[in-house]
């Protein structure tokens, strides 16, 4: 192609436009301009986007049953007619030429064979496989040879469905979301800290404060729409300061007041020591602290959370233990006492006067603080601790659960609060923050399901790592994904993912609307609806709830996440998965399907067909015969309703853009735990950190413990990986639209330009990134967006053609047990492709 | 326009109708590399730099950039893409100016400069590189829609 300057560009506009002038005709197909209305209507509908926590609104065109245009919803308060690149870009996500349209199920001469070909099949085949397989692995070993994992992309009533057809119907607790590696630290914090889930403050605090710490966040680049938030307040009021740290410069730097780049893992000594600093200096909000917090001392040595065979969880004095004992304040202030000034600055690497300035910030009374943070803290292996120890110095300065003072936990997946967490997927929990080794919330469960006592397991299933550890072991046969990319994602591949998957032993069923890297792992895919094709509703990272309903219909036979669970529950009837004992006692129950038991439940089905939507389809409510979508949100909501997660009414929702729980009195709840703000404060109170039996929120005393596995002699890099702003997680939707892979097309090795010219590589040079596990190729850059200090290089993640969970390794948090995709040891080696 | 409508018609029957063929790989963007192994890196593409226009999906969506913007500061201090883009420089840069959506501030009013909720640039707006796209996109504008919608009501082409 002949190369086209600006200048040649510039000289045909001024030709047109002069030719304009003298009223020569041009040729311009745009004069062909359809005006009729009823050819160029087009149907606006709002729904939120398919991408990140952030929760934007977005309004989607739709005309002959196609996706046209979309663009940010301005009626929307989050993002009030903004998008980022890929939010613009949701119209084309759907049309993927790849997309799946039937189940395909592995075969060899015409029958189900765990090496052969993938072979187109209908529905009943694939699910009368999948039925053979589970009761099989029932019958032979129990419940906790099955296994699901799940997302916190999920719509609220899909996760709702998996969790009860597995908590309740083959009563295993072994289904976990893919939010164990992206939100389980935030969740552990809050628990252990306030005794309750999910953020006290809301994005209204970003009009409202005077300094942003960016805990390991790049929020340029991951939350884009909250980042024009955060800039627009910066830039409009000149006394607000933004400071970021991370273990390397990224376009969050562009913004950056107070610039820091900290040795990976001494996050856990900045905090520390700023707490020291506020005590030092007298900037302690006493009258806060005496009335509001408890101080604790957290159990230490608690293990990487790797396999227990494994020498560092061997070495480890209290493996896993989330135990702590009462302390004084007193107490408190000598155990951070060691943390000085200069012992923060030598370990971390950040001069001591940024220390300082960071630390001013958080101790000025007159500066309200919000901190902002996601996997830097969250995928860490004392990631729990940094949640707790960024909530000690908000409670030790009372800056907390007001306007602008706001320790806020941002959310990775659009429903990872709403789906994942409120609706209680993760292997020990239940809906509402309740739990499963709890026996009165198990029994509040079976209330609601109307199930009989004893149904729900009392026991922690198998967790995100645990489930890979175990399909590669044997214990967990029958395993059923849906809408994730796990394969991907999930850390240690070669190691443990990979050899789970294809573990004879194993069936793999992999839910997605693309055939995916899981995809090719599994032994049956079944082809899903994604967004606008179904009815949904996500919660994000503020506690709104947003609905949307279906636009389009599916591609060929792909159906919801929602009916494939419930279509699937048909199958088994209760004598094939529920106990004798059980039965004998509860014989009503006796010979029923799991769908009658948890779905056709009189509750479930309560609401009639027609009270859906006209002008909108419903493909699983119109199979199912009634409003299926109303009646599992409904239900769902009974569990939250007066214990201060209460949800508004299912219509309520189609009608407005989203309202944070807890909705009380059709008012939804802005900041919680402060008079005035939130109405489940006892009056008088001024704080109430209800979550806790006595209204106190802990303070916990934790020191720094070293990474998993640090850079040596034989690797001596630190390996971090994460996202980039063009694509989203696995890049499975935004890879397949052409305007985002020509942006960003390929993962690279992003590495410091002295590293690279001391190994004599360059940008472009292609080279191998090895660990102790496994290996990628990719390619060296030296000047992009992410600019590492020596001796760290970042790799994203999104690439399907570089997996980079090859090399990275499975500690996880003890506590939370999400894994550190921040931290491994790696070298380079050039190779000559 | 025939063209067109025949597209949406492959694609519409390929949605309805597309029948897998029996094979072990499927994950389209690996290109048939088996899950274990690496294929070797693509070399790292060039960035489009024609200054060459291109239409958009639909109204809404940000232009793309058609041109390099390496090195480009967009920071606190300064905003590199301004000196070309703003209300001012097009006269001598004839640059398009930046949309007027973007002086309007959250509540919808206009603001006298560009609105700070818009200053970076690049979360909307991107360069593209000479690479291939892995799959084909099925997206098909509002245009060619019309057109189909036309026919099926019996209009003329």
């Amino acid at each position: 192609m002949t190369e086209v300057t600006r200048r040649d560009v510039i000289k045909a506009q001024a030709v047109a436009a002069a030719a304009a002038a003298a009223g020569i005709p041009i040729p311009a197909a745009a004069q062909n301009l359809i005006t009729e209305a009823e050819l160029t209507d087009l149907k606006w509908s709002k729904a939120p986007c398919r991408f990140c926590g952030t929760g934007c609104s977005i309004m989607v065109a739709t005309k002959a049953g196609r996706v046209v245009a979309t663009h940010g919803d301005a009626e929307a308060e989050v993002n009030r007619g903004l998008n980022c690149v890929k939010g613009y870009f949701l119209s084309k996500i759907m049309y993927g030429q790849d997309r799946l349209t039937q189940p395909l199920l592995r075969k060899r001469d015409g029958q189900y064979h765990k090496d052969g070909d993938f072979e187109p099949v209908s529905w009943d085949e694939a699910f009368d496989t999948m039925a053979e397989k589970w009761k099989k692995a029932l019958a032979e070993k129990g419940p906790g040879a099955i296994g699901m994992f799940g997302s916190g992309q999920w719509t609220v009533w899909e996760g709702y469905a998996a969790a009860k057809l597995m908590k309740a119907g083959f009563r295993s607790n072994n289904i976990d979301p893919n939010a164990r590696h992206c939100m389980a630290s935030a969740v552990g914090g809050f628990m252990r800290t306030f005794g309750i889930d999910e953020p006290m403050g809301c994005y209204d605090d970003f009009e409202n404060a005077d300094a942003f710490v960016l805990w390991g966040s790049n929020m340029a680049e991951m939350h884009p729409i909250l980042w024009t938030r955060l800039a627009d307040r910066r830039f409009s009021h000149s006394h607000v300061k933004v400071a970021v740290l991370s273990t390397f410069i990224h376009r969050s730097f562009d913004l950056a007041d107070i610039p820091a780049v900290f040795t990976p893992h001494t996050d856990l000594v900045i905090l520390n020591y700023i707490a020291n600093y506020i005590i030092q200096n007298g900037a302690v909000n006493e009258d806060f602290v005496s009335k509001h917090v408890n101080f604790r001392k957290g159990a230490t040595d608690i293990g990487y959370g790797l396999r227990d065979d494994h020498p560092l969880q061997q070495a480890a004095a209290n493996p896993n233990s989330g135990a702590s004992e009462e302390m004084t304040f007193e107490e408190f202030a000598e155990f951070v006492s060691e943390y000085t000034l200069e012992k923060a600055a030598e370990m971390s690497g950040v001069p001591a006067d940024t220390l300082e300035n960071i630390a001013k910030l958080y101790a000025d009374p007159e500066t309200k603080v919000m901190s902002l943070w996601t996997m830097g803290v969250n995928q860490h292996t004392r990631g729990v601790w940094v949640n707790n120890m960024i909530y000690n110095v908000h409670l030790l300065t009372g800056k907390i659960s007001q306007p602008g003072n706001s320790p806020f936990s941002l959310t990775g997946q659009p429903s990872a609060c709403g789906t994942a967490r409120e609706v209680g997927t993760f292997s020990h929990r239940l809906p509402a923050d309740m739990v499963v080794k709890n026996p009165e919330h198990r029994a509040i469960a079976e209330k609601i399901w109307q199930l009989p006592e004893g149904t729900v397991p009392d026991w922690n299933g198998a967790h995100a790592v645990v489930q890979n550890r175990k399909l590669k072991d044997g214990e967990i046969n029958c395993y059923w994904v849906q809408v994730n990319n796990n394969m991907q994602a999930a850390p240690n591949m070669m190691e443990e993912g990979l050899p789970g998957y294809r573990n004879p032993d194993n069936f793999i069923v992999v839910s997605d609307a693309y055939p995916t890297v899981t995809a090719e792992a599994a032994d049956l895919i079944l082809p899903a609806a994604m967004w606008v094709e179904k009815e949904g509703a996500y919660g994000n990272a503020e506690r709104r709830t947003q609905f949307w309903y279906q636009l389009v219909n599916a591609p060929g036979e792909s159906k919801s996440d929602m009916w494939q669970v419930v279509e699937f529950s048909k199958r088994f009837t209760t004598d094939e998965v529920w106990p004798a004992e059980i039965l004998d006692a509860n014989p009503e129950y006796k010979g029923k399907t799991l769908f009658e038991v948890l779905f056709a439940n009189g509750k479930v089905d309560q609401y009639e067909l027609t009270e859906k939507a006209k002008e909108y389809g419903n493909h699983e409510s119109e199979d199912f015969g009634f409003y299926i979508q109303k009646g599992l949100f409904e239900e769902y909501a009974e569990f939250g309703r007066g214990k201060a997660h209460d949800l508004a009414s299912f219509d309520t929702y189609h009608e407005i853009r989203g309202l944070r729980w807890p909705v009380v009195d059709g008012k939804e709840t802005q900041w919680r735990f402060k008079e005035g703000y939130d109405p489940y404060v006892t009056p008088g109170s001024d704080f109430e950190f209800y979550g806790k039996p006595d209204g106190k929120a802990v303070i916990f005393a934790l020191p720094f413990e070293p990474a998993a596995e640090s850079p040596d002699e034989e690797y001596p890099f630190w390996l971090t990986t994460g996202r980039v702003l063009e694509h989203w997680h696995s890049g499975s939707m935004t890879q397949r639209v052409p305007e985002l892979h020509k942006a960003v097309p390929d993962a690279l090795v992003y590495m410091h330009p002295d590293d690279a010219q001391a190994m004599g590589v360059r940008r472009g040079s292609a080279v191998k990134v090895e660990s102790r596990r496994g290996h990628i190729v990719s390619r060296v850059e030296t000047r992009g967006r992410n600019k590492p200090p020596k001796g760290l290089i970042f790799v994203p993640w999104f690439d399907a053609r570089q997996l980079i969970n090859k090399v990275t390794l499975d500690a996880t948090d003890p506590l939370s047990k999400q894994t550190d995709f921040k931290k491994c040891a790696v070298k380079i080696v050039p190779v000559g492709v | 326009m025939k063209r067109q409508t025949a597209l949406i018609a492959a694609i519409l029957a390929a949605a309805i109708g597309g029948a897998a063929l029996a094979q072990q790989s499927v994950a389209t963007l690996r290109g048939g590399t088996p899950l274990a192994d690496n294929a070797d890196p693509m070399v790292i593409p060039k960035v489009v730099n024609t200054d060459l226009r291109q239409v958009r999906n639909y109204p809404e969506q940000p232009p793309l950039i058609p041109h390099k913007i390496d090195g480009y500061q967009i920071d606190l201090n300064a905003n590199k893409c301004l000196t070309c883009h703003s209300r001012e420089a097009i006269e001598i840069s004839q640059a398009p100016m930046v949309s007027i959506t973007h002086f309007m501030s959250r509540d919808n009013q206009f603001l006298a400069s560009v609105t700070p909720r818009r200053y970076f640039c690049n979360q909307c707006h991107v360069a593209q590189t000479e690479a291939r796209p892995l799959v084909e996109n099925g997206f098909v504008d509002i245009d060619s829609v019309l057109e189909y919608v036309k026919n099926q009501q019996g209009g003329s082409d």
